[in-house]
């Protein structure tokens, strides 16, 4: 199953926990999943029915343009970051 | 030091024919023979020229503006202010962003910092429209005012916007505050890692608002016709940015609006944002559609555009006996200025980014003040944080009696290893660039004098991707017109053209880049983040790799056989197994025959930017009388990934570091205790000079990025950060003081040598 990353200042819906694998075949499915173990995460980091846009998600090791809508493999390894540009 | 392994197995360096070498810049000789059109030499017919009014307090309610005498005086065609914006009624967080930039671009019912745009006029000369704003009436309730971000987090800190509640990633306080957002990176066990520690060091640090310092000040020209488009030329390194920030303040159409980037005399980070465009194009349709040119003076660029955010870092360090970091913690408190934004996504990933932690926590506060909007300067956030960080691993070397470098070795994160925020770190090249500068002749050369002192200092950044897009149009005669979306702030048109001719096996010379403007392109983000030669130097390869898909199709035309019947290889067409060859320029020659012109377009998301990293070395010597600082060598170490052009990522290694030896020592911004900017010129506001910048010497290391397909890292950027912590070490070393405060003055350093004899 992916494993989700869980940002420090969410810990405190995971028990603590900083990764926690939960099935999904797109990030939006496995951020649902996560939700009915965890409640409260998905309304932390979703507007409407997106990813807030001051969050970027990272799919093994790369930013990923799809975000909610970002496949997953079994293995995958997802992070939220800040989302950035640069100077 | 011992010699240090590879980390990972690099393959043998390919062997290109352009990539790699140091044409002339395409865009060079109109440069220097004075023809390249910057945004001041566009001149359309019946132009009138724009002012803005601006306020005199950093903090007030505005109470009434009467323009009824400017709008009477001759030669006076249109007049705005806020009340002429269109109402944004968007619901939640993007509503909120869109009412700040609206109320930016004009104030509303508050001015929040000295220079706040407050009204704007057109007339048919700049004369009339200087003399049109003198005339506008405005009635202030003065406030007082929140400069610095402590001040501002107080309790009874004047508050800026009624509505702002602390954002701590979705949970949102209760209370009215300046607080505009909290974030968090956080690993294993803090308080262990501490207790583990043989030596703690923490120290505080503030550094001051800085600006970008381009020289060309913001300009825009603008026609709002009838018909309900709006052609705007501007200086910008973000069009289709300038584009979307016009359609969201003034709520028309982006199909309505097309933005023709002209030539950029500087941005570095501060021209991403729109000023000047939305209210050209607002005052041209007041005006009956009538162009209207607008042009910041140099104060006004200074007073009114985004600096970076001024700050205080808290940051206390623990290693072990063998100088091995078993816990780091730092709180970064940065000013987002008037409205909420301040670059803590650049400076929380960049405080121990060089560093394998274990045990770290990192917060950040984002907090508004009565100053003007922050803005992204070059790497956003991470030259203060690694002041402060660097200071400190500084100060452990010298406490524990150990080789900078070598700590670094030590602790300096390599492939594998996760970043700050948790993600693990492609390949990168750290441990190269601190062999570099291990070996580096000034690394050991004596300092040759009293007072003088060595500094090193070590970065990280993680560079940008995204979206980028372009297309290329094959010419009969060999040629291949390229636009890109890419506004070109750094020689980026040969940076690109480069990776083209490489593809297609043809000469650069062949190549004709151009920028595009955005009806001619589609969306391309801006020339931000160290993303140009990367992410559309990406685009530009696909884009060659889709011209010899498209080609091999009409040479297989002409040679009657099917396209997999046709191979590419060093620009040249052939038929599989036959003897019939075209090269590139005899096939696009013989195009007609095969049916019609040729083109193609790629856009793409670029995932996968790689981290850069940065080991500078710095000499100084420091007047014992009077505390200045003179810089006598600078060596700037730097992994660039594959370097498509080495004199431009030597240029940009430069640039960034003469820019952080400003930011060291000499720039700052000076408010009085109202809220006035005291300093809003060029003689008091104080750029470095050639004389305060000594010969920089860039040191490329080329540690291919693996996900490029030539191998390309961001190097832009990174070089603006190591700068004032190198120097501060270099100070420590040279006096005996550690300065904890930017900019590092005469008088600060003085004072803080007089302090410690004392």
């Amino acid at each position: 199953m992916p494993v989700i990353w869980i940002p420090a200042l969410l810990r405190d819906l995971t028990g603590g926990a900083e990764q926690v694998r939960t099935p999904g075949g797109t990030l939006r499915q496995a951020l649902d999943a996560l939700e009915a173990r965890h409640p409260g995460l998905h309304a932390r980091l979703i507007t409407g029915d997106q990813l807030r846009p001051d969050v970027a998600v990272v799919v093994d090791g790369l930013v990923s343009p799809l975000r909610v809508r970002q496949p997953l493999n079994e293995d995958s390894e997802v992070h939220f970051i800040s989302a950035s540009s640069g100077g | 030091m011992s010699a240090d392994p590879q980390d990972s197995v690099q393959e043998a360096a390919p062997a290109y024919r352009v990539i790699g070498t140091r044409p002339i810049r395409q865009d060079g000789l109109d440069k220097v023979t004075g023809r390249a059109v910057f945004g001041a030499d566009v001149r359309l017919p019946e132009t009138l020229y724009g002012a803005v009014l601006r306020s005199p307090h950093a903090h007030a309610r505005l109470l009434s503006i009467d323009t009824r005498q400017a709008e009477a005086l001759p030669g006076v065609k249109a007049v705005v202010t806020a009340a002429d914006l269109p109402a944004i009624t968007l619901e939640g967080d993007w509503g909120d962003n869109l009412r700040y930039q609206s109320q930016n671009t004009l104030a509303a019912d508050k001015v929040l910092y000295y220079g706040h745009a407050v009204a704007a006029v057109a007339a048919v000369s700049p004369h009339i429209a200087s003399e049109a704003l003198r005339s506008i009436q405005v009635v202030y309730d003065p406030l007082p005012a929140a400069l610095d971000v402590r001040q501002a987090m107080r309790e009874d800190a004047p508050i800026l916007l009624d509505t702002l509640r602390t954002d701590s990633l979705g949970q949102r306080g209760n209370q009215p505050t300046n607080v505009a957002s909290h974030a968090r990176f956080e690993r294993g066990d803090l308080e262990q890692g501490f207790a583990q520690a043989a030596l703690v060091v923490e120290r505080e640090f503030e550094t001051a608002t800085v600006h970008p310092g381009y020289i060309e000040p913001q300009n825009a020209s603008a026609i709002y016709q009838s018909n309900g488009q709006v052609t705007i030329w501007c200086s910008t390194q973000a069009a289709f940015g300038i584009r979307d920030d016009v359609a969201n303040v003034l709520q028309i159409p982006v199909g309505q609006i097309c933005v023709i980037p002209t030539e950029i005399g500087g941005g570095f980070g501060g021209k991403n944002s729109a000023y000047l465009e939305p209210l050209a194009a607002l005052l041209s349709k007041k005006s009956g559609g009538r162009p209207v040119k607008m042009a910041m003076n140099y104060s006004e660029v200074l007073a009114a555009t985004g600096p970076t955010s001024a700050s205080y870092i808290h940051v206390k360090v623990g290693v072990d006996r063998d100088g091995l970091i078993t816990a780091a913690q730092a709180t970064l408190v940065y000013a987002a200025g008037a409205y909420p934004g301040s670059p803590l996504w650049g400076g929380m990933p960049a405080i121990f980014g060089a560093y394998r932690v274990d045990n770290l926590r990192v917060d950040g506060y984002d907090v508004v003040v009565n100053r003007p909007r922050s803005g992204s300067l070059r790497a956003p956030g991470a030259a203060n944080a690694v002041f402060a960080s660097e200071t400190v691993m500084d100060e452990i070397c010298e406490k524990l009696g150990m080789d900078v470098l070598e700590f670094r070795r030590l602790n300096g994160v390599r492939q594998g290893d996760r970043r700050s925020d948790g993600v693990p770190l492609p390949r990168i090249g750290f441990h190269e660039a601190l062999q570099a500068a291990r070996q580096h002749p000034h690394y050991t050369a004596p300092l040759g004098g009293p007072h003088r002192g060595r500094g090193v200092a070590c970065a990280y950044w993680g560079n940008h991707g995204g979206k980028s897009s372009a297309t290329a149009s094959v010419h009969a005669d060999g040629s291949v017109s390229l636009l890109e979306g890419s506004v070109d702030v750094s020689g980026t048109r040969t940076s690109l053209a480069m990776q083209l001719a490489e593809t297609l096996g043809i000469p650069l010379e062949a190549i004709h880049p151009r920028v595009a403007d955005t009806n001619a392109v589609a969306y391309t983000e801006g020339s931000y983040g160290s993303r140009t030669t990367f992410a559309t130097g990406w685009v530009v390869y696909e884009l060659g790799q889709k011209l010899i898909a498209l080609l091999s199709e009409r040479a297989a035309i002409l040679w009657e056989t099917s396209p997999d019947q046709v191979q590419f290889a060093e620009g040249v067409f052939s038929h599989k197994g036959g003897e019939k060859r075209l090269a590139f320029k005899e096939l696009a020659a013989r195009l007609d025959e095969t049916g019609s012109p040729l083109m193609a377009s790629v856009s793409l998301a670029a995932g996968g930017a790689g981290p850069a990293f940065a080991v500078h070395l710095v000499d100084v010597e420091v007047d014992p009388e009077t505390g200045k600082v003179q810089i006598l060598r600078y060596t700037a170490v730097q992994d660039a990934g594959q370097a498509i052009h080495p004199g431009l990522v030597e240029g940009q290694i430069q640039g960034g570091v003469a820019q952080g030896i400003g930011w060291a020592l000499h720039e700052g911004y000076v408010y009085d205790e109202a809220g006035r900017l005291l300093n809003a010129n060029l003689l008091d506001y104080r750029l470095p000079t050639c004389l305060d910048v000594p010969a920089i010497e860039p040191v490329i290391v080329e540690m291919p990025n693996p996900r490029h397909p030539y191998g390309v890292r961001g190097v832009g950027e990174i070089p603006i950060i190591p700068p004032p912590a190198a120097i501060a070490n270099a100070i420590a070393r040279a006096v005996g003081v550690r300065l904890t405060q930017l900019p590092m003055s005469p008088g600060r350093v003085l004072a803080a040598r007089l302090a410690r004899d004392a």
